[in-house]
């Protein structure tokens, strides 16, 4: 078997199913063909995710994470999920039963509609849209509202401050996510993932020089992606919606059993989803990192990508204490702002100036300097010291 | 500059990471119930009954004297002394018999392990165990330890507690030497509780 058809698979195995069932059903099993593995991957993937990520935040406090069931604790997640499945699904008495009810179902149902536009791999996408981006955002919007659902739903003080600062955080990130990722359709000229991702095939000797991420304005736009990106999945630093030492749970104080696990796996599966638009948008989407790689297949390469991101998320996560409401504010509006627009212009000047190094450092020059006079700007002459402790010294 | 404490915070956290699969010292969490750590000698959970030679019932030093009964703060220990008398099988008390307890009872979830019961007995018949491991699941029956649960021999008291242990045999010697030279001297029994000051 070539590479080749090692890497079209799952699309060949697909085009025979299709071509062998009855012509009356053809497109609905198309459908059925197409959803299906993403409704089983993607719940593995947070399963696996869930425990490796307990394991490796445990390493990072010099712990052992969770080791006890099966095979170095890898089964962890099957002794949750029989645990909320098990447990009482209490509704408070007043609830609005409809709303509490349908706010879990319509988060984790969101996040798979964001599933659609995303290519897992060479033709390998549920709807190759022309907007693909603009449903994509659209479809991360619902998501605002299944939140607010919940924390209003569950007629609850703690859901409904969770989900107030979920909104105000969710709508402030919104902004830099989709002003960076304005940068890279700029320079692709096209809203669809699949043109994006062909945009930046090809390799330069060995490397993947069209990869965005290894331009400036590209490599700026990245980290400002990823840091919109870890508030908009409500990930530590920025989980205050589901700030457990001062409200809880934040939201989903109120839900119990089986819902409460939907909300995990939603916010995994929302995680996952804007990761995978990351790989799409900056990484080369399933393109292989260097020219001689290219015989593993490319869906193995979207999600060694993906994988890579959400350890990135981990990482961040056992590093960082969570920020103040006002610092959350502060941060997205005074300085993510003027920094994806910066990022904008530079893309502007890249699209229009010739290749070659000089190119590099004019793009470059805006952005550092931003960078550098906001961070002076925004510390305000202060200076951060070793604070020291009249008692407990 | 903006940024360098969050880049010195990661490369921290990573080499918590990388270091917890390279050096065992990092990993400083004992695996409970596979590994235990070695108990300090003078921990103490609760109380057990100490009895000499190997029969339990007949070496128990208990002559329920109910001091401790009487003295323990939340009253977890409850006693019925015997009609009759049972020979001093354990060698202490001078050959004589010895009340003993028909019922020894101490409840586990009122104790609260302050060992004013082992400073109370003249007979230095209760001591402390170190055994933390107490759950059941039969929350009255299983709470409440009989007599029969509660005795132990001496060498376990001297195998928990060295040092104790030989203060106490100590003090039993000398008490038994001071009972035995009495008679001999005044020819008549000694009281019961001669040298009953059992320090520790």
């Amino acid at each position: 078997m070539t590479t080749q058809a090692v890497d079209q698979i799952f699309v060949t195995i697909k085009h025979w199913l299709v071509f062998h069932s009855p012509g009356v059903i053809q497109p609905a099993v198309s459908l059925l063909l197409s959803v299906l593995p993403l409704l089983i991957i993607f719940p593995s993937l947070f399963a696996v995710t869930t425990v490796l990520e307990r394991k490796g935040l445990g390493r990072m406090q010099n712990r052992y994470g969770p080791n006890r069931v099966g095979p170095y604790g890898f089964l962890q997640p099957l002794a949750d999920g029989i645990k909320a499945l098990i447990k009482e699904d209490i509704v408070p008495i007043g609830a609005d039963k409809l709303v509490h009810f349908l706010a879990p179902l319509l988060l984790v149902m969101t996040a798979f509609l964001e599933y659609a536009v995303i290519p897992v791999g060479r033709n390998m996408v549920v709807a190759d849209m022309d907007s693909a981006l603009v449903f994509f955002f659209a479809a991360g919007a619902a998501m605002e509202v299944s939140i607010f659902m919940a924390g209003w739903g569950s007629r609850n003080k703690y859901s409904l401050l969770g989900a107030m600062r979920a909104v105000a955080q969710m709508i402030s990130y919104e902004a830099p996510l989709i002003l960076s990722s304005i940068a890279v359709v700029m320079i692709a000229g096209s809203l669809s993932t699949t043109t994006i991702v062909e945009r930046q095939s090809g390799f330069w000797g060995v490397w993947p020089y069209h990869w965005y991420v290894f331009t400036p304005w590209g490599m700026a736009g990245f980290i400002l992606f990823m840091i919109a990106a870890t508030a908009e999945s409500n990930r530590s630093p920025f989980d205050l919606p589901e700030a457990e030492s001062e409200i809880i749970a934040g939201y989903f104080t109120e839900y119990s059993g089986f819902k409460f696990a939907l909300f995990f796996l939603g916010e995994y599966l929302g995680m996952f989803a804007i990761s995978g638009l990351a790989v799409t948008l900056f990484l080369g989407g399933w393109a292989a990192p260097l020219s001689f790689l290219t015989f593993i297949p490319s869906w193995i390469w979207f999600f060694a990508k993906l994988m890579a991101l959400i350890a990135g998320f981990i990482w961040i996560r056992g590093t960082l204490p969570r920020l103040r409401m006002d610092q959350l504010m502060n941060f997205a509006w005074k300085f993510m702002l003027p920094m994806t627009l910066v990022v904008i212009f530079s893309a502007g000047i890249w699209r229009f100036m010739p290749s070659g190094v000089v190119r590099w450092v004019v793009c470059a020059i805006p952005i550092v300097l931003l960078y550098v006079l906001l961070g002076r700007a925004l510390m305000g002459g202060r200076k951060l010291e070793k604070r020291t402790y009249r008692f407990a010294e | 500059m903006l940024g360098i404490g969050i880049m010195k915070g990661l490369v921290e956290t990573a080499r918590n990471f990388f270091g917890s699969y390279t050096s065992k010292q990092r990993l400083t969490t004992v695996q409970f119930p596979d590994e235990r750590l070695l108990q300090p000698e003078a921990t103490r959970v609760f109380p057990f009954l100490v009895y000499d030679t190997d029969d339990w019932e007949k070496g128990l030093r208990c002559v329920a004297c109910k001091i401790c009964e009487v003295e323990c703060p939340p009253r977890c220990i409850s006693i019925t002394k015997s009609a009759d008398k049972k020979p001093d099988y354990s060698g202490i008390y001078s050959g004589k018999p010895q009340f003993y307890p028909e019922k020894f009872d101490i409840d586990v979830s009122v104790c609260m392990s302050c060992q004013i019961c082992v400073e109370v007995c003249p007979f230095e018949a209760i001591k402390m165990d170190n055994a933390f491991e107490l759950s059941t699941d039969d929350r009255f029956g299983g709470l409440l330890w009989q007599k029969e649960r509660l005795a132990k021999p001496n060498s376990y008291y001297q195998a928990i507690h060295p040092t104790d242990a030989a203060e106490s045999d100590a003090a039993l010697a000398e008490k038994k030497a001071k009972a035995e030279a009495k008679p001999a001297a005044a020819a008549k029994p000694a009281p019961e509780k001669a040298g009953a000051a059992t320090e520790r």
